[in-house]
């Protein structure tokens, strides 16, 4: 210290506690958001690694036509559960219940959540429902076989566990609903003095328009899971044909869920995207507002195009070109957005560290992921890509190597704050490259697969696309290499990577202006906010604070 | 005049080389722009970064080139759909029931067949049903495929151009055996079809 005075360690949230209990208790009854956000960490990097798992045995199916190493009956419930499980229980949950609890409060200037005993009860719902999917596959009738989307007629037919697993899907949606009327309550009324909207941070942004879709979306899935409980159960029939129902309009209301969810998995990891740059850029975001409003019209318009998923359904032809025409303007807000992140690298001082070198392989693979949604928006083109492989490579190049890769930059970027340490660099970019060379040969492949009539969901294929699942199969290995490479070396690094101090990258919105790992109140005194959120006039004062 | 199986296909082609190929020319703009300006603006360098804001014309041009753009793909994609949509009226009509797990296919003069044979150059109209749980019935050569739902009749229409035996799938998970559910189209000159289609037994499949 500057005047020769030894400061005293202020203790930071790991040795403090909101609770009188100490050891594990004093984490299981936590209300601090950065605990709540750590031990959603740790539950849905589990899931994640389960459902990579899952994936690696689909690929070892699919290997060599014919059996290779499970009957049709195991695949078919392998499908669903690696849907089930990456859907559910990583990519919706994952980036506001890790990222936006641990971050959201501290980037506003509050000490927590509008409801922290709310945020702990939406962690415990979560448990329940990855319990009750866990319990699913034991029950007798075994594991559920109707692909994540589980639709009416097959879905009561199937003697699986169906109702089990549908049953955990609900329970989940209450703990992102829960979720999201605590971000959207703290964002309105716990913001830092002079922080208005527009000097909030675009993670923040992202976060808040990301809450709006979890509560108006959430409860129609949650609608027709039960629907679908009670006739299974009860034998009423609502959608199924059998008993009068409408197996269409199960379609409609599982897509006017199941299509915004997929924006409540891209926003905000967009809003990542809009924190890493400026900061590894050491410059100002470029289009703050045209970001921020982006961010609010995908939230809206992609409530509007979720029959795009059924353009081959028998609907009418009006509804389909409908659907067709709002798909195409869905993208757009979109590509604004990349256009601004790389007008944001212009006349940057750029240091490619790794969140920034994952930044950069998700424009790559989001913008293949995004366009190839244009050829899926597309009526002729759809009507025979639709059910291929062609669709499977799309949403994995949007939820992979989109929310996915930013899964992991948040990890990279954010590391160093949560846990006062720091990785191993190099390890860290050699596994993205491993990543980004594994990820487009498992699932480039699939695109042109796809257009050569590939269907989804097969267990077999004909021999005409041996070789392409081959390297496919091959690239699934060079991926979870990567993934393994990437979790050793944080997971290493947890106890014995180099320490950490408040401010490695050069950051300036909030989080960096406190010490790393945080105190349990994350700030001495509420800070009054003068500047704008990526104004790095601000580092120079930041280098006297700690 | 080409060798493709249907009319359709080619549209279908086209549709998809017109999309992929401004997709390509977009992706490839913004990587290399990305990549170059992470080269240029290397902090080794030692250039001191600049806080440009903003640009409302930039703004406006990205977003008002791409709306022209991607609507331009919309309407290809409406146009090119339209064509299986259109039913003529001397369309040669098919009654399709898709089951767990196979296909069946009804002719107008009382046949039945698990291969579905049609005239080459001729209108042809799919009318499909399912008999439990909804099927899709995919023609990958002839770019098409329409679902099979359970007490609906849904309709698919296209022009085989060419003679041929081509595959036909099942596109929606149906269960255990959805990946099995492969037959044929076979396309026939129509000398060849009318000899096939009059010398069979009505209730004689082949």
């Amino acid at each position: 210290m500057a005047n020769g005075v030894i400061a005293i360690e202020e203790k930071n949230f790991y040795q403090q506690s909101t609770n009188k209990y100490s050891g594990i208790l004093s984490w299981l009854l936590t209300t601090d958001h950065k605990r709540i956000g750590l031990m959603y960490l740790y539950t849905i990097s589990f899931f994640f690694i389960v459902g990579v798992i899952i994936g690696i045995l689909m690929r070892l199916e699919l290997l060599t036509p014919g059996k290779t190493i499970v009957d049709a009956q195991t695949y078919n419930t392998l499908f669903t559960l690696h849907g089930v499980i990456m859907i559910f229980l990583f990519i919706i949950p994952g980036l506001p219940a890790i990222f936006g609890n641990f971050f959201l409060p501290i980037q506003i200037g509050a000490r927590d959540v509008a409801f922290p005993r709310l945020n702990l009860l939406s962690y415990y719902v979560y448990v329940v429902g990855a319990i009750l999917v866990f319990i699913s596959l034991f029950l007798p009738g075994g594991p559920i076989d109707t692909g994540w989307t589980f639709y009416i007629p097959y879905s009561v037919r199937s003697s699986t566990n169906v109702s089990m697993a549908i049953l955990a899907a609900f329970i989940l949606g209450f703990s992102s609903i829960l979720t999201g009327i605590n971000f959207i309550t703290t964002v309105h009324r716990l913001r830092a003095p002079e922080m208005t909207f527009f000097k909030m941070p675009l993670f923040v942004w992202a976060t808040y328009a990301t809450a709006w879709i979890q509560i108006i979306a959430t409860p129609v899935i949650g609608i027709t899971i039960l629907l679908v409980i009670i006739e299974r159960t009860f034998g009423v029939g609502i959608f199924d044909p059998a008993l009068g129902g409408d197996p269409i309009l199960f379609q409609h209301l599982f897509w006017i869920y199941s299509h915004p969810a997929v924006y409540i998995m891209i926003l905000p990891a967009m809003g990542v995207v809009s924190e890493i740059i400026p900061t590894f850029a050491r410059r100002t975001i470029f289009g703050y507002k045209a970001i921020a409003m982006s961010s609010l019209a995908i939230a809206f318009v992609g409530y509007l195009v979720w029959a795009h998923h059924m353009f081959t359904s028998g609907m009418s032809d009006t509804a389909r070109w409908v659907f067709s025409l709002l798909t195409f303007i869905v993208a757009l807000p979109s590509g604004v957005k990349v256009f601004n992140w790389v007008a944001t690298m212009y006349k940057g001082s750029i240091d490619p560290q790794t969140p920034f070198l994952w930044v950069m392989a998700f424009i790559f693979l989001f913008s293949i992921g995004g366009l190839t949604g244009l050829v899926l928006g597309s009526l002729a083109t759809d009507v025979h890509l639709h059910d291929t492989y062609f669709v499977v490579a799309h949403f994995h190049y949007v939820m992979f190597g989109g929310t996915g890769t930013i899964f992991f930059a948040a990890l990279h970027y954010w590391f160093p704050k949560m846990f006062g340490r720091m990785y191993f660099k190099k390890v860290a970019n050699i596994a993205v490259l491993l990543f980004f060379i594994g990820f487009n040969m498992l699932y480039f492949t699939k695109f042109i697969m796809g257009y050569m009539g590939m269907p989804r969901r097969y267990y077999d294929y004909l021999p005409q696309f041996a070789t392409l699942q081959e390297i496919s199969t091959v690239g699934s290995w060079i991926l979870a290499l990567a993934i393994f490479l990437m979790a050793g070396n944080l997971i290493y690094s947890l106890r014995k990577g180099p320490k950490a101090g408040p401010n490695p990258w050069g950051g300036v919105t909030l989080e960096w202006h406190i010490p790393s790992p945080p105190p349990m109140e994350n700030f001495k005194e509420i800070p009054t906010i003068t500047h704008e959120p990526y104004d790095f006039s601000q580092l120079k004062e930041m280098k006297n604070e700690s | 005049m080409s060798s493709a199986p249907s009319v359709h296909t080619e549209t279908v082609d086209f549709v998809m080389l017109y999309i992929v190929g401004i997709s390509v020319i977009l992706l490839l703009g913004i990587t290399i722009t990305m990549i170059y300006f992470v080269i240029k603006y290397n902090r080794k360098k030692g250039n001191k970064p600049v806080d440009i804001h903003g640009n409302i014309w930039l703004e406006i041009i990205w977003i008002a080139i791409p709306t022209i753009i991607v609507l331009s793909m919309f309407y290809y994609g409406y146009t090119g759909f339209s064509e299986i949509r259109k039913i003529p009226e001397n369309a040669f009509e098919v009654d399709i029931t898709a089951r767990m797990w196979a296909w069946e296919f009804n002719y107008k003069n009382g046949l039945r067949t698990d291969t579905l044979y049609i005239p080459v150059n001729k209108p042809v109209v799919l009318k499909l049903k399912s008999m439990d749980v909804n099927h899709s019935f995919y023609i990958p050569s002839f770019r098409i495929k329409e679902d099979a739902i359970p007490n609906k009749i849904n309709f698919l229409s296209f022009t085989a151009a060419r003679p041929g035996s081509y595959d036909v799938a099942c596109a929606e998970y149906c269960g255990l055996n959805h990946s099995m559910m492969y037959t044929k189209v076979v396309a026939m000159e129509k000398t060849n079809f009318e000899k096939w289609y009059n010398n069979q037994a009505s209730e004689e499949s082949r």
